[in-house]
């Protein structure tokens, strides 16, 4: 007898959300069944994988994520474009971490030339994010925002300490919007309610339920974010049904896995490999919680990624 | 949880005087308002309209449907004004709901619209002999109107049962039977039966302060029991928040501290 599969019907769906602008605007979630469950039911974007910039240059990052970027990472601009034209990526995350008060405490003035200058370079969407310092990515989101006005870009992040200012400035500006909660599914509810309080469209907001990477607490983002989906499909939940991030780079390339030494733990084989596998494994495991939005650092990691999702969907 | 607004009945001077004069105004801005508090059907109940019942029905369907994209509840004993509103009925939005067939034969013509233009109907467990005594008795009854449904090829799922709320000033012992009943209904087949109230019976004759809370214990109550559908007025503050309380506390929606302004 042929096998017949179950299939589980849905009341809700996954809004879509579009990124950038003309030809290179780009569109992900939209899905109304679990991911990659298409027999179900209808998938009709991939998942978008956006390469992390940053506006200095990446000393903090292992010397491994480091190393294709040497040359470029030096100036924003010139990686943007290596990342766009030679990497082919389909969307660029920068990453204004330099305006931390504990970093370079760079100005709101200094974020607007880099944002300006990375739009005038690349033709792909742009993510801007702040350095995660509440008080400081109000004033620093803000003028970002206004410098990249009408080019569709997604702004971030917005938490419950700061989300009224920066939610404000990317509804002025016509830009998407994510919005940050630490690991709490009501929280996270409750922070996109307050979000379309304000009269901003909730199909232009991104759920980011926090990231983790895998061996520090993955399990915790993962479960957030597949409730997270079951709330919105079976639940119709309208408060839940935007897509949602994975932040995967900036916490995979922090832990003792990615950053050890071949000297110190030579039991654990080749670095570079292992950070690389690291990074691919925690982003496949958020693309099955339910994640349609990937931010990333090493192009083999997203060229590994890339793969999964084309034999996936 | 279904709620099926309540407000647009020919025993509202309000509403009956818009219905004579034909005057869309009041009876658009009572659907509306109960569709934006989270009414899922609205109710027309134009009464036994014995004359001009067809016209009023169809009137009254359109002109809700007009504004607002829900399915209408087709309130009337008058079997012809029932049909007249299915034929004007829109149903991009979900089918429509009759109310109501029973197991009275003089009610069976309604199965039979019901199948006729692919309707949901709601079944009320009384019969020929006056009111049910207990949960069991409604039971079978309930059964009865279920074979006979299948008769008429109107599908399982598309009947609500109705237990039939009874007054508490009057016939206290009958308001936990009627949540007893609400149980066994949805054990009567699987999928489980979907069942539908009347609420506020619960309170008439009560004095005005007292019907919020009693109508909404009473929902609490029959909500954990599993109701499908109440028939009852959106607008009434306590009714919606019992509504999102409940469904909250069984997990059927996800709290977040502001879940009752959604």
């Amino acid at each position: 007898m042929a096998f017949t599969p179950t299939r589980e019907t849905y009341s809700g769906k996954v809004y879509p959300v579009t990124v950038g602008t003309g030809d290179s605007a780009i569109t992900f979630g939209g899905e109304n069944v679990l991911p990659f469950n298409s027999f179900e039911g209808s998938t009709p974007n991939r998942p978008l994988v956006a390469f992390e910039i940053q506006d200095v240059p990446p000393s903090d990052w292992p010397e491994n994520v480091q190393k294709p970027f040497a040359g470029v990472s030096d100036d924003p601009v010139k990686w943007a474009k290596y990342c766009q034209d030679e990497l082919k990526a389909k969307a660029i995350a920068l990453r204004l971490i330099g305006t931390h008060p504990d970093r370079e405490n760079r100005s709101p003035e200094d974020a607007v030339k880099t944002v300006k200058d990375v739009l005038a370079a690349i033709h792909i969407p742009l993510i801007i994010l702040g350095s995660n310092h509440a008080e400081k990515d109000s004033s620093v989101l803000i003028a970002a925002a206004e410098a990249a006005k009408d080019r569709n870009c997604i702004i971030g992040k917005a938490q419950e300490a700061n989300y009224k200012t920066i939610a404000a400035a990317a509804m002025a500006n016509n830009h998407k919007l994510i919005a940050m909660s630490e690991l709490d599914i009501n929280l996270s509810k409750q922070l996109n309610i307050l979000i379309t309080q304000m009269g901003f469209d909730k199909e232009r907001v991104i759920t980011d339920p926090m990231c983790s990477a895998l061996g520090y607490g993955l399990e915790y983002t993962y479960s957030v974010m597949e409730r997270i989906r079951l709330a919105a499909l079976t639940q119709n939940d309208v408060t839940m049904q935007q897509p949602m991030l994975g932040d995967v780079g900036m916490y995979v390339w922090k832990i003792k896995e990615t950053t050890a030494s071949e000297a110190d733990l030579p039991q654990w084989g080749a670095s570079e490999e292992r950070g690389i596998a690291w990074e691919a494994e925690t982003a496949t495991a958020l693309l099955v919680a339910g994640a349609e939005l990937l931010i990333m650092r090493h192009p083999r990691a997203v060229e590994a990624v890339e793969k999964i999702i084309e034999e996936l969907i | 949880m279904l709620i099926i607004g309540e407000k647009l009945s020919i025993i509202a001077k309000r509403v009956r005087e818009a219905m004579m004069k034909k005057d869309k105004g009041p009876i658009q801005e009572i659907a509306t308002a109960q569709w934006k508090a989270g009414a899922g059907i609205i109710d027309a109940n134009i009464g036994p309209a014995e004359d001009g019942g067809e016209d009023m029905m169809q009137w009254m369907v359109t002109t809700i449907q007009e504004v607002v994209p829900l399915p209408v509840c087709l309130d009337t004993t008058n079997a012809s004004a029932i049909e007249a509103g299915l034929k004007v009925h829109n149903s991009e939005w979900g089918k429509a709901l009759i109310n109501s067939t029973s197991n009275d034969p003089e009610r069976f013509p309604i199965l039979e619209l019901a199948a006729k233009y692919n309707s949901q109907v709601i079944g009320l467990t009384v019969g020929k002999g006056g009111l049910p005594a207990d949960a069991e008795e409604r039971c079978g009854i309930a059964a009865e109107i279920m074979a006979r449904a299948m008769e008429y090829g109107v599908s399982l799922e598309d009947i609500y049962l109705d237990p039939l709320v009874l007054q508490i000033a009057t016939t206290q012992d009958q308001a936990i039977k009627v949540v007893k009943a609400v149980r066994m209904f949805q054990e009567l087949n699987d999928p489980p039966m979907k069942t539908v109230v009347g609420l506020s019976n619960i309170s008439n004759g009560c004095p005005k302060a007292l019907r919020p809370i009693l109508n909404s214990y009473m929902l609490g109550l029959l909500m954990y029991e599993g109701l499908t559908a109440a028939i009852a007025d959106p607008l009434e503050k306590e009714i919606m928040t019992t509504v999102k309380t409940i469904d909250v506390i069984m997990g059927n929606t996800l709290y977040a501290h502001s879940y009752l302004e959604m």
